[in-house]
């Protein structure tokens, strides 16, 4: 009970951080109160125990969006220009949708009522088959992974077209030479002169790695799994860059490397469904790529979950070199 | 021996508790941004300090215990470097604290 | 028990948001952020063992690796926006 008190008390402030963000015409502000805002849909999520989304909204919400949304900004100016003049339009359409919306949440069932539709027909029975069909203990990498391979598939793919689409707009600068964004090799650049955030930095540089690598291959046994990880490994390239400069970040991972990590990835996933076709069964059905039904799954997982987090990390640095790397001549 | 680990996790919670409240009242109530920074990182390191303390006490030996231990140790590194980026950051851009004239400090060539 | 600790971390939430809302300088707002950040993974930790679920605290452990990396951000933003300035009036003059 106390729970959904606080709960409650999350989101009142989610809403105060809602408004304050729409008005605030310093984009700045804006950015900084975004990271606040996803730090308490985290913690809300937290609260209704689904850590898995807890854990990809901070990473991705909290930290990387915030750096390329700076990013962004150094780009653009700071100043957000006056608004349109169809304000009153706009405010009775927002007004008419959201009586329409709470109209339809009266006859929503109890929270966490056990006879609610979502419980019953897929839900339960994917509950109840996977220890007996997958066989390990995070349920909700064993929908992801097994019972809706083909959605995730298709959530890959997504984020390779967004990296695709995203490099495509920003690399007009660059049409002569595609391989190379131009970064001019100066020693001031990054944080090279400030010793106290360089040193720390430094240090934890592997260390965030390290953890990336433990949600990625842990994703099985408690919350985690490829989307998490990606971001993570992102998270610490990102570091890097930031302490010692997009020249030395992009000879330690080069655009080329970054490509093919994007597209690799995705690779990865279909070559999984290829082989369990060439195997003789359908595509995405991992039970034949051992022996044993149970461990084909289990690999199935393991190698599917690795191509999500390759390319969800390639995507996050070809976006982050593609901002960072423009302002410069 | 329960009842000891109890009353002390107690009191460890208890007081990291109300470190982290006056630290959150500090960032309020103090009038400068490095006054607030003060109040702000120090409270936030200790509070945390003691909470994590308190929690691992009551988690006993287990692997809880050394996952709590990995959260106090980045975050005793992390805070600290976070307050002094943001200093850094502060005196590049010309905010000059109330005492006297700094200049863009942090930076060794 | 845990109950306190909380109560305490979700007012010290709500009162570093205040300061974030009200905060002349950007500084201020990014001061609040990182303390809200801190806060977060002590009330993740806290609630972990509320619930008694203790394979929880990854998350934890994410969000104290991941809050350093938007203050970093901040002073590179700064410091390359500061630098080019200067750049720019010295290639001026």
């Amino acid at each position: 009970m106390i729970i959904i008190l606080f709960g409650i008390f999350l989101l009142a402030l989610l809403v105060i951080t809602a408004l304050a963000i729409v008005r605030s015409d310093n984009l700045f502000a804006a950015v900084i109160l975004t990271g606040i805002f996803s730090l308490l849909m985290a913690a809300n999520f937290f609260l209704l125990d689904a850590a898995d989304v807890a854990l990809t909204e901070a990473a991705i919400g909290a930290g990387i969006s915030t750096v390329l949304f700076l990013g962004a900004l150094a780009l653009t100016g700071e100043h957000e220009r006056g608004g349109s003049q169809n304000r009153l339009v706009a405010l009775g359409v927002v007004t008419v949708t959201t009586l329409i919306v709470i109209y339809a949440t009266f006859d929503k069932p109890r929270f966490g009522d056990p006879d609610a539709p979502v419980h019953q027909h897929v839900g339960s029975w994917y509950l109840e088959k996977t220890p007996e069909l997958v066989d390990i203990p995070n349920a909700v990498t064993a929908v992801l992974g097994s019972f809706r391979g083909y959605d995730t598939l298709g959530e890959v793919f997504v984020v390779l077209t967004a990296g695709i689409g995203v490099l495509f707009l920003l690399s007009a600068r660059t049409a002569g030479r595609p391989e190379e964004f131009p970064v001019a090799d100066d020693p001031d650049q990054g944080l090279r002169h400030y010793l106290v955030p360089r040193v720390v930095g430094r240090m934890l540089i592997p260390f965030i790695f390290l953890f990336g690598l433990y949600v990625q291959f842990h994703g099985d046994y408690g919350p985690g799994g490829g989307f998490q990880a990606g971001a993570i490994v992102a998270a610490s390239v990102i570091l890097y860059a930031l302490l010692e400069g997009e020249a030395r970040a992009l000879r330690a991972l080069p655009m080329r490397v970054l490509k093919w990590l994007v597209a690799g990835g995705a690779l990865l996933y279909g070559g999984v469904g290829v082989a369990s076709m060439l195997l003789g069964s359908n595509f995405l059905d991992y039970s034949v790529l051992a022996s044993d039904p149970i461990t084909g799954q289990h690999i199935g997982i393991i190698l599917i979950e690795l191509g999500v987090g390759i390319t969800v990390t390639g995507v996050l640095l070809c976006v982050f070199h593609a901002f960072a790397a423009r302002g410069r001549v | 021996m329960t009842m000891a680990i109890d009353i002390l996790s107690w009191i460890l919670l208890t007081a990291g508790g109300m470190f982290v409240f006056i630290g959150g009242l500090g960032a309020l109530r103090m009038p400068n941004l490095y006054t607030r920074m003060h109040a702000a990182s120090l409270t936030d390191t200790m509070g945390a300090v003691l909470v994590l303390g308190g929690i691992m006490l009551q988690a006993g030996a287990t692997l809880a215990t050394i996952k709590l231990a990995a959260i106090l140790l980045f975050l005793l590194l992390t805070s600290p470097t976070a307050s002094n980026a943001l200093a850094s950051a502060a005196i590049l851009s010309g905010l000059q604290p109330k005492e006297g004239p700094v200049k863009p400090g942090g930076r060794t060539e | 028990m845990y109950y306190a600790v909380t109560i305490a971390t979700l007012i010290t939430m709500a009162l570093a948001l205040v300061r974030a809302l009200l905060g002349p300088t950007i500084y201020d707002r990014l001061l609040a952020a990182n303390m809200f950040g801190t806060k977060t993974v002590l009330l993740l930790s806290v609630v972990a063992f509320l619930y008694g679920r203790p394979d929880f605290l990854d998350l934890a452990l994410v969000y104290a690796l991941i809050n350093f990396i938007g203050v970093i951000a901040v002073l590179e933003f700064i410091r390359e926006r500061v630098d080019s300035d200067a750049a720019e009036k010295s290639a001026g003059e």
